[in-house]
């Protein structure tokens, strides 16, 4: 089989022990993008990283244009043409773009061995320019978003002639507009012949831009379909062994009083007149695009950064919240989007991050009753299936879903009323999303108010038994869950019309 | 929703931010030079003037030497050590050999510095100890190598040949050589930093050591680099010091690290590395300069200078960051509105 570029035959990994991957098979035609999925653990990164030459194979073999080839290490792989993007860009925030283009192979002037700053920026420019972007070689990488970032990745592949492009995760952090620019220059390298691998957690995505997708599961080789021949839910199927409908399990709950009302809130610049109602038991999906001042809103209420104007009503009393302490004692806990900057301290143990806001309560004369705390810790862990090693474990050892799950656990131990997350399974496999969402269930169940920031349409649909749109600032709609659709939304996202935000103070 | 990709307005914006630490040290120092001036009109006659630049010369060699360290996210606290012990070798063996060349005796500290420096090198990147407790350690051990080589003696002015007293304080066209080897130093680092391979290497491992191992870089063996060209550096110094001052000393420069590291860091050299520029360093090196001198002038009593020093450093820092992030702000304002 000849028209392949790359192929993997039988590919095994151990380490120390632990299977990684089982007989993997993979191929890759030239001029198609090829979709890896499976759950996290299911060893794509380490199948990707046997590719990119960082792992040998215990057993298995390679074949790059039908030769048979050992990558010893990875700049061995990248000189024949393989080149990888990863999820976090490897760039040097303190250098310009076409310096990161270029680092390490910058041109030199033949005489003096000096660096050829003029042809540097040239051949950057005419890189950009030959992806549709518009990106001054000169800028500095630090300011840059994410998205750019990733062109400067992508530019840094095409300056070594990649003919084996590997994205991992490359859109979880962008807009979706970002992500259709991003799809678009995949595609025109498809087209001038690429080979590329890509990696997504957001399946839609595997089914917009991939011709084929192959799929792991616990380090098994599970099949490759050309993607015009699957549904969503045979994949996922193929992925986890389980049918779309548990990926929400949404329970019907009895709701309580309100617990949670704000009312005309305004910060200017961010947001307008904001006025909602969240009662115990419920679910509020607050819907939008990225940048329409959802997570503001949030910051606001848990005292981040207060807002103007408009009050905040918790269990019908009028509450002043200056700071996160305020909002704290009134019951209400944020789970920021971004868990490593807000949430988690890395180095520090599964107990003692589960803890950390509640140590207090084990203390006695300032001494930390340690089987105590490690009772909770304990009883949280397994409430919320945290998959650990022990508890002992440090928290950046472990998958992004068991992290996410550990910043929860921290937040239900100071038993909120109103809990606020933003973005929750951003990041996080199809297996973990599923837990996250049955947890979030149960603890509506329970009795909690949660407000639920999503982009994903999905999960904004199946979890939410209310949805509040966003755009720009303004609420543009409001809709049951009975009344709302894919369409709905996204409407009122993208194209609300000013009329409707009338409709908006609640019930 | 797409953000604005930036056009030339924005290349301008970052020009500024990156150089406005350099302009806001200028303007500290101008209105430092205008106090001090109106304080004591000595300051502007042309031997107080040369006084300073000899005072900096062998400070601004030696935080070059610092800065690359710096870039890297390493440090190299075994200057102040290193650079008495290679001072005090040279000077005995000047000493104990009136023969020895000046130039001889400048390559030999040059030497000395570089086994020194591959010492704290070798420390770091095979030993896998952190910088500071690596380099903590040399401190010691090469200030306590200076007192075992000398027995605690001094080496003075009668016993070292004229010639090598005339290393720093002979003058090509009326300027003293030790600020010419200093200005040599500056102007060969400004061109291996900013215009070869190896010098933005540096800059990459210190701006991001993982995606620089990624880009294919050697790291350890820039960071063994660096802190060879700062024990080159510190070597000359070491050298240049005995031959102004006269005399090698088992104490000289105890605590000259922190002056090298202020003057990186007030020079706006990113203490976490990745950013700073050599004229930063420059600077850096003149504002500590010119407040020695300028506290020297006014008067102020020897018991209070140290603090008052310190005082004056940490005024200028937030001076001018103050004064960056004012300018930083309006830019970003007028971005969004």
């Amino acid at each position: 089989m000849s028209d392949y570029i790359l192929e993997l035959k039988g590919i095994k990994k151990n380490f120390s022990g632990v299977r990684a991957l089982n007989g993997v098979d993979f191929n890759l035609r030239p001029g198609e993008v090829h979709a890896l999925v499976g759950e996290n653990g299911a060893g794509k990164s380490t199948l990707v990283k046997v590719i990119t030459g960082v792992h040998q194979p215990d057993a298995g073999e390679i074949q790059f244009r039908g030769q048979p080839v050992i990558f010893a290490n990875s700049l061995i792989a990248q000189r024949h043409g393989i080149a990888s993007i990863y999820q976090e860009p490897t760039l040097f925030p303190d250098l310009d773009v076409a310096e990161n283009i270029f680092m390490g192979r910058q041109p030199l002037r033949p005489t003096t061995r000096r660096v050829n700053w003029k042809k540097m920026y040239e051949e950057s420019s005419k890189i950009l320019a030959s992806l549709g972007m518009s990106l001054n070689p000169h800028t500095r990488v630090r300011g840059l978003s994410v998205a750019q970032q990733q062109m400067v990745e992508i530019a840094k592949a095409l300056s070594v002639k990649a003919q084996v492009l590997i994205m991992d995760e490359p859109t979880s952090s962008l807009t979706t507009r970002e992500v259709e620019d991003l799809f678009d220059i995949i595609r025109r390298l498809r087209d001038a012949g690429t080979a590329i691998i890509f990696i997504s957690h957001r399946l839609e995505e595997t089914f917009v831009l991939a011709d084929r997708v192959s799929v792991l599961r616990d380090g098994y080789y599970i099949g490759t379909r050309a993607v015009c021949d699957i549904a969503l839910s045979e994949l996922i199927h193929m992925m986890v062994g389980r049918t779309l409908g548990d990926m929400f399990p949404k329970e019907e709950v009895q709701q309580g009083k309100v617990i949670l009302k704000v009312d005309s809130l305004t910060k200017e610049g961010l947001f307008y007149d904001i006025s909602f109602e969240l009662k115990q038991g419920e679910i509020l999906g607050l819907a939008g695009l990225v940048g329409a001042g959802r997570t503001e809103v949030a910051r606001a209420i848990f005292g981040v950064e207060p807002a103007d104007h408009g009050t905040i009503w918790v269990d019908g009393r009028q509450a002043r919240i200056h700071s996160p302490r305020d909002a704290l004692a009134l019951g209400i806990a944020y789970l920021p989007e971004d868990r490593h900057q807000h949430g988690l301290i890395p180095t520090m143990t599964v107990t003692q991050n589960i803890t950390l806001p509640i140590l207090r309560e084990f203390a006695h004369l300032g001494w930390v009753n340690r089987t105590a705390e490690e009772r909770t810790a304990r009883t949280f862990a397994e409430r919320l299936d945290i998959r650990t090693a022990g508890l002992w474990q440090k928290v950046r050892e472990l998958s992004g879903g068991n992290q996410q799950k550990v910043v929860i656990a921290r937040w239900l131990g100071i038993h909120p009323q109103v809990l606020i997350l933003d973005e929750p399974t951003r990041g996080i496999d199809v297996g973990t999303k599923a837990a996250v969402h049955q947890l979030m269930s149960t603890m509506a169940a329970q009795g909690l108010a949660i407000l639920m920031i999503s982009s994903e349409l999905p999960e904004i649909l199946g979890m939410s038994d209310r949805i509040v749109v966003m755009r720009e600032g303004h609420v543009t709609g409001c809709f049951s869950r009975a009344e709302a659709t894919q369409e709905k939304i996204m409407t009122a996202a993208m194209a609300g019309r000013s009329g409707e935000a009338n409709t908006t103070s609640t019930q | 929703m797409k953000e604005p990709i930036r056009g030339s307005g924005y290349i301008s914006f970052f020009w500024h931010i990156a150089n406005i630490r350099e302009v806001g040290i200028s303007v500290f120092i101008i209105i430092l030079i205008a106090v001090v001036s109106i304080r004591s009109p000595y300051f502007f006659r042309v031997e107080n003037l040369r006084d300073i630049l000899l005072d900096i010369a062998v400070l601004a060699i030696v935080a070059t030497g610092q800065t690359m360290v710096i870039l890297t996210r390493n440090i190299d606290l075994s200057v102040g050590s290193g650079l008495a012990l290679s001072g005090m070798i040279v000077g005995m063996s000047v000493s104990s050999n009136w023969s020895i060349s000046p130039l001889l005796a400048l390559l030999m500290g040059m030497g000395l510095g570089i086994i020194l420096g591959s010492f704290n090198g070798v420390v770091v990147t095979k030993g896998h100890v952190p910088p500071i407790i690596a380099t903590l350690g040399t401190l010691s051990i090469y200030r306590g190598l200076v007192f075992a080589v000398s027995g605690g003696a001094w080496v003075d002015a009668a016993e070292m040949p004229e010639s090598f007293k005339l290393l720093s304080r002979n003058t090509v066209l009326g300027i003293p050589n030790l600020v010419l080897f200093a200005a040599s130093v500056i102007i060969i680092s400004y061109y291996f930093l900013n215009h070869t391979r190896t010098g933005r290497e540096i800059y990459a491992v210190g701006s991001n050591p993982g995606a620089a191992r990624v880009a294919g870089i050697p790291v350890d063996r820039i960071v063994f680099l660096v802190y060879v060209l700062s024990g080159m550096l510190f070597g000359m110094g070491g050298v240049l010091w005995v031959s102004r001052y006269a005399s090698a000393q088992s104490d000289s420069a105890m605590g000259f690290e922190l002056q090298t590291v202020a003057a990186a860091v007030v020079g706006g050299v990113n203490i976490f590395g990745g950013s700073g520029t050599i004229a930063g360093v420059l600077l850096g090196s003149f504002l500590l300069g010119i407040i020695t001198n300028a506290l020297n002038l006014v008067r102020i009593s020897p018991f209070w200078k140290l603090a008052m020093q310190g005082l004056v450093i940490i005024l200028a820092v937030v001076f001018y960051t103050a004064i960056s992030r004012r300018l930083q702000q309006t830019l970003i304002v007028r971005r969004v509105s």
